[in-house]
């Protein structure tokens, strides 16, 4: 179940990438539509942050091309938003959370410019955004993970971009951090931006996107949720993990999961 | 008069490799700067064999050059040979190092190079060495007027270029996904620490220059949640240290590089026992 739609904001194409010489991503193919809030899911080590890694153009690729507005990343690239996964980086690093976002203005501002006031505006902005106003000031180790996580994403609000790419912001967060996330998401798509999250939850999968792309090596399904998300496409995508297995088509079964919220209700 | 000199010199380097080693150790790459200031070892070699003298520009680009090669050469290692970047770092700075014992005893007669000079400084004969202007003026001693321009050149990078250096020694993936490049930072800080490192090695020599590059950030981090406030820090550190080290040197009658280094670990200890923020005994803790 592969769905490409028209005029997409995102087309990957051919794009095979391989990590020692085995191959990790295998010819993937996809469009993805725009104002959509897009779950990429597969067990682990299927290769879900390996493609937008790539998309990003942060690793080299044997084969294909992306496009995004049908442009060349390098021609957009003040429009697209990467958030990379909290592990990543060293939270013990000598700096403040309004530090941290404001970095998101570093590509706005230009090479050897100085922030200027009218940045740092828009980083409180989303600071206060994401609920950390109070925070501003705090060194990064004294937050939680949680608030971490919410220092990335308001890092990432503070590009002011279309298309975002999101590594497992949903990792080792509380559950309210979860909740004030995924509002922020929805947010975002109701004033048309893309967002393209990297998930493994399967049961909060349903809820929370509505365009589903599911990766194991190779791309499994990449439609609609309500398309994407059948016992046999999970099955394809999870192989032989069984008890995983049962879990999923008895929820499937019961179809205790809620389908896609409509969009602007 | 040589007390001030001394310890003029020894201030400026101390703030220069204090400076950079801010952005080694918060890089992980405080091992990377070790490395850079042994190899470069043949570069010098090669730069007194070829201008035949003890010419700082040939030096300075000589060893420019082997530090950058050691820089590319760990890389390459790392992601060609797939060996741990902990073993590149040990195979290619000792493999570069020894070339350049090998070829300084070798060619002793031939170069006006002490090896002993090399590896442990004499910043003792600093006041001696002195620039004197072709009408005979004296400009007072050599190695401040280098280490000063050295510590010129890197005060205008910093501040010409922070928010690149922090960016690209936080978050080096997003960076990238801005469009900054990271390999050319890496190489332009790793060409400073060159720089800094060869221009550093007649007063504090090959070896003790690493406790420069190291300690004091080291001592900065421990005290602060700040960067800026970090390199303020090193660079005080670093005055201290100097100071410290010249007088107790004067007053064991000892190495005064030696005892630089030695006061730089013992400021460490006291941060790392005593430090407000991160220290082991909460003596000075601020109360919640």
């Amino acid at each position: 179940m592969i769905i490409q739609v028209p005029n997409p904001i995102l087309e990957v194409h051919n794009l095979t990438v391989s990590y020692h010489r085995k191959p990790v991503l295998w010819d993937i193919d996809l469009t993805i539509p725009s104002g959509s809030l897009v779950g990429i899911i597969g067990p682990n080590g299927a290769g879900k942050s390996t493609l937008i890694k790539s998309i990003m153009g942060l690793l080299p690729t044997q084969s294909g091309f992306v496009k995004i507005f049908d442009k060349e990343l390098d021609q957009v690239r003040d429009r697209v938003s990467y958030v990379p996964q909290r592990e990543s980086v060293d939270w013990d690093f000598p700096a403040s959370a309004l530090e941290v976002v404001l970095m998101g203005r570093y590509g706005k501002v230009g090479l050897f410019r100085r922030v200027r006031d009218s940045d740092r505006q828009i980083a409180l902005e989303c600071l206060r955004k994401v609920g950390l106003e109070a925070f501003q000031n705090r060194q990064i180790s004294q937050l939680s993970g949680g608030q971490q996580q919410r220092v990335f994403l308001a890092r990432a609000l503070a590009q002011k971009a279309d298309l975002y790419f999101m590594d497992e912001p949903f990792v080792g967060v509380d559950a309210a951090t979860e909740t004030a996330i995924i509002e922020i998401l929805r947010q975002m798509r109701q004033e048309g931006k893309t967002v393209l999250v990297v998930h493994h939850d399967l049961q909060s999968a349903a809820q929370y996107f509505d365009w589903i792309i599911l990766l194991n090596m190779r791309l499994v399904a990449s439609a609609p949720t309500e398309k994407a998300f059948t016992a046999e496409l999970l099955q394809a995508t999870y192989g032989g993990k069984l008890t995983l297995l049962a879990e999923i088509s008895d929820l499937v079964s019961k179809g205790d999961y809620p389908l896609r919220e409509k969009r602007g209700v | 008069m040589d007390a001030f000199w001394t310890i003029l010199a020894a201030s400026l380097t101390a703030v220069s490799c204090g400076l950079l080693g801010c952005y080694l150790v918060l890089r992980k790459m405080a091992m990377v700067g070790d490395a850079i200031s042994h190899s470069i070892l043949p570069g010098i070699f090669f730069a007194f064999w070829l201008s035949g003298g003890r010419n700082t520009l040939a030096m300075l680009i000589g060893a420019g050059l082997l530090g950058l090669l050691t820089t590319f050469l760990i890389e390459f290692f790392h992601k060609k040979a797939q060996i741990q970047s902990d073993a590149v770092i040990g195979i290619t700075f000792t493999s570069l190092f020894a070339l350049g014992v090998v070829l300084i005893t070798a060619f002793a007669e031939q170069v006006d190079l002490d090896q002993d000079c090399v590896l442990y400084g004499e910043i003792a004969y600093v006041p001696l060495d002195l620039w004197l202007s072709e009408s005979g003026l004296n400009l007072g001693p050599r190695v401040v007027w280098i280490m000063g321009s050295i510590l010129v050149l890197i005060v205008l990078g910093i501040g010409i270029a922070y928010k690149e250096l922090f960016l690209t020694t936080f978050d080096p993936p997003f960076a990238a996904a801005l469009g900054f490049s990271v390999t050319l930072w890496h190489y332009v800080l790793m060409g400073a620490v060159s720089l800094t490192t060869v221009a550093a090695f007649e007063s504090v020599g090959a070896i003790l220059v690493v406790a420069l590059m190291i300690v004091p950030p080291a001592t900065a981090y421990l005290l602060t949640f700040d960067f800026r406030r970090m390199l303020f820090l090193s660079a005080f550190i670093g005055v201290m240290v100097s100071f410290s080290g010249y007088y107790l040197a004067k007053w064991l009658d000892g190495s005064i590089a030696g005892a630089m280094a030695t006061m730089s670990g013992l400021f460490f200890v006291l941060a790392m026992l005593f430090s407000p923020i991160r220290g082991v005994l909460p003596i000075f803790k601020p109360k919640e």
